[in-house]
């Protein structure tokens, strides 16, 4: 028997599990997951979930409901991989013998990486989005707040899903004066970039928007430390920044197994061959999703691209022949702007994200980098997307490879 | 492909204002392009850093973040933030005559 290991069973490495267990003999391949929970977790419904548009049950289900029936699944935390013997050690102590290993272990936010971020207040007028105990907390917060200061701010990149923080603002704004109360809530961004995002067109549109909703951003902001006394923001070049609720991004990390094993850079992320996906140190090692140091964005929709070329390539790989699909880079997200609109972008590595039309057979075309309600149907299709194609591995209409149709060159 | 003046030579920048070629960089436009971008004097410091950098780049081919930079160049980021204000990794890389850090995606 062969053995394959996939190490995570969230988006990632059940997208892997699906799309390979239908391919491998299930007499010559064993297959097995390893995840730390029974319970897979939407990510990208946490956004919703402080504004009341999505609930617990919104974002959760049991992970094995979309695990196929001749996986072999074992709950349990991942002490760390032992690379030179081709093995994984678990938290008690067992171990687990691989060929191959795809590692999908994502990444999860550490506030105890910020001085003063993670302590009493925590949760009380400090919180996060970015787990469903965080968002949870921030609902009930906002549901009896009367206004006041509201900072949101990003540690330092990468982050998962780098325009979650911009549409939290955005829906915020909208959600506010839902409530009749936006005159009394100041919103306002603290980032460590120079602007709205990272890329120039779309931090020009974006920009514009923040602007128009009255949503105050500090650029450049390297956070060192929260000032508890004073409820205080303070940067390393000493910039202060007020709030009454503090919304962070903490710094987000991969996961400590990695850190444990010595596969990882200084935030834990597996350094990884930005087009093969094959482990640099490791060729017996793929590594999809948040887990790996590409120049990507961290988020689903790019994990959906990079699982079509790692199937290629792990194909390629294991009939001997030579690894002939490459990534791209490709990622598309849409951008959530409150009201009920939203926006679209889709860019690579080499190709920012541009304005124009977004083809997508069936549906029609979405509109990217401009705010309409087909866009934001869009946005909440994806939840549907998510559980019933995207994680069981199956094909959606989208070329994995950026395609330039319709889109309006800079 | 835009340019920039420096020295009395245009040299070919990127999007980000950043020297596409690492041919047309030396101390001497270092010290202009730090000028331009509001920092004085380079100090012993600042030139432990930019050449921290560069040999980050030529091993990795991708100018580190801040959080690299520091185990790079053994200077903390509270220093960094003085030698470099606003943006260390962003202003040292552009100073180094390379792309900005892809890390912030
Ligand atoms: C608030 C928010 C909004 C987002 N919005 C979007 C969006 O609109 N569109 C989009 O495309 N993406 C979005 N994303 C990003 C998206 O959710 C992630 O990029 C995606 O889930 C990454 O998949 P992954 O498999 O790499 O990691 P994950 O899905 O996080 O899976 C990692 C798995 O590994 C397991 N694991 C890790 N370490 C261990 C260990 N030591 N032992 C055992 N198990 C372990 C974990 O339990 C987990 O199940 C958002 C994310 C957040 C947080």
């Amino acid at each position: 028997m062969r053995k394959l290991v996939i190490l995570g069973g969230g988006t990632a490495g059940t997208m892997m599990l699906n799309k390979l267990s239908r391919v491998l003999n299930e007499d010559q391949w064993q297959i097995t997951v390893i995840d730390d929970s029974e319970t897979h977790f939407y990510q990208p419904g946490f956004l919703f979930i402080p504004f009341g548009m999505y609930g617990q049950k919104d974002v959760v289900k049991p992970r094995r409901e979309f695990f196929p029936m001749r996986a072999n699944v074992v709950i349990s935390g991942i002490d760390r991989i032992d690379a030179d013997h081709k093995r994984v050690i678990l938290d008690d102590k067992s171990v687990v013998d691989y060929d191959y290993l795809i590692i999908a272990t994502g990444a999860k936010i550490r506030p105890d990486q910020t001085e003063g971020l993670l302590d009493d207040e925590w949760g009380k007028s400090k919180f996060d989005f970015y787990t469903l105990e965080g968002a949870q907390r921030l609902h009930q917060f906002f549901e009896s707040w009367h206004g006041g200061r509201l900072v949101l701010n990003m540690t330092e990149m990468p982050i998962k899903c780098p325009v979650a923080p911009l549409e939290f603002l955005f829906l915020a704004d909208s959600y506010f004066t839902a409530r009749g109360i936006r005159d009394k809530v100041e919103l306002r961004l603290a980032t460590p970039l120079s602007g709205a995002f990272t890329k120039p067109k779309a931090t020009e549109i974006l920009g514009g928007l923040l602007e128009h909703k009255n949503i105050k951003v500090t650029p450049d902001f390297g956070i060192a430390r929260v000032d508890n006394e004073r409820k205080m923001i303070v940067s390393y070049d000493d910039v202060e920044v007020p709030y009454d609720v503090l919304v962070s991004i903490p710094t987000n990390m991969g996961d400590e197994c990695i850190a444990r094993s010595g596969l990882g850079d200084e935030l834990n992320y597996v350094p990884t061959d930005k087009e093969t996906l094959v482990s640099e140190a490791h060729d017996d090692i793929f590594v999809i999703g948040d887990a790996g140091n590409l120049p990507s964005s961290k988020a689903g929709s790019v994990a959906h691209f990079q699982s079509e070329i790692l199937f290629k390539n792990f194909l390629d790989r294991i009939e001997g022949r030579p690894m002939h699909s490459s990534f791209d880079g490709h990622a598309n997200c849409f951008i959530e702007s409150g009201f009920g609109k939203a926006l679209l972008i889709d860019f690579n590595y080499d190709v920012e994200p541009l304005p124009g039309k977004f083809p997508f057979p069936g549906i029609g075309p979405f509109s990217l980098l401009h705010e309409t309600r087909m866009n934001h149907y869009g946005k909440l299709a994806f939840r549907w997307m998510y559980w019933n194609v995207l994680i069981r591995g199956a094909e959606l209409p989208i070329d994995s490879k950026m395609s330039m149709a319709g889109k309006v060159a800079a | 492909m835009e340019t920039l003046e420096i020295l009395g030579k245009h040299l070919a920048v990127d999007k980000d204002g950043n020297l596409v070629n690492r041919a047309d960089w030396n101390e001497e436009i270092a010290r202009a392009i730090a000028a331009q971008e509001g920092i004085g004097e380079l100090t012993d410091r600042h030139w432990a850093v930019i050449r921290a950098m560069q040999k980050a780049f030529d091993r990795d081919g991708d100018a580190p973040s801040i959080r690299r930079l520091t185990n790079e160049s053994g200077v903390d980021v509270k220093t960094l933030y003085q030698l470099f204000p606003k943006g260390p990794a962003k202003k040292a890389a552009k100073i180094a005559g390379l792309p900005k850090p892809k890390g912030c995606i």
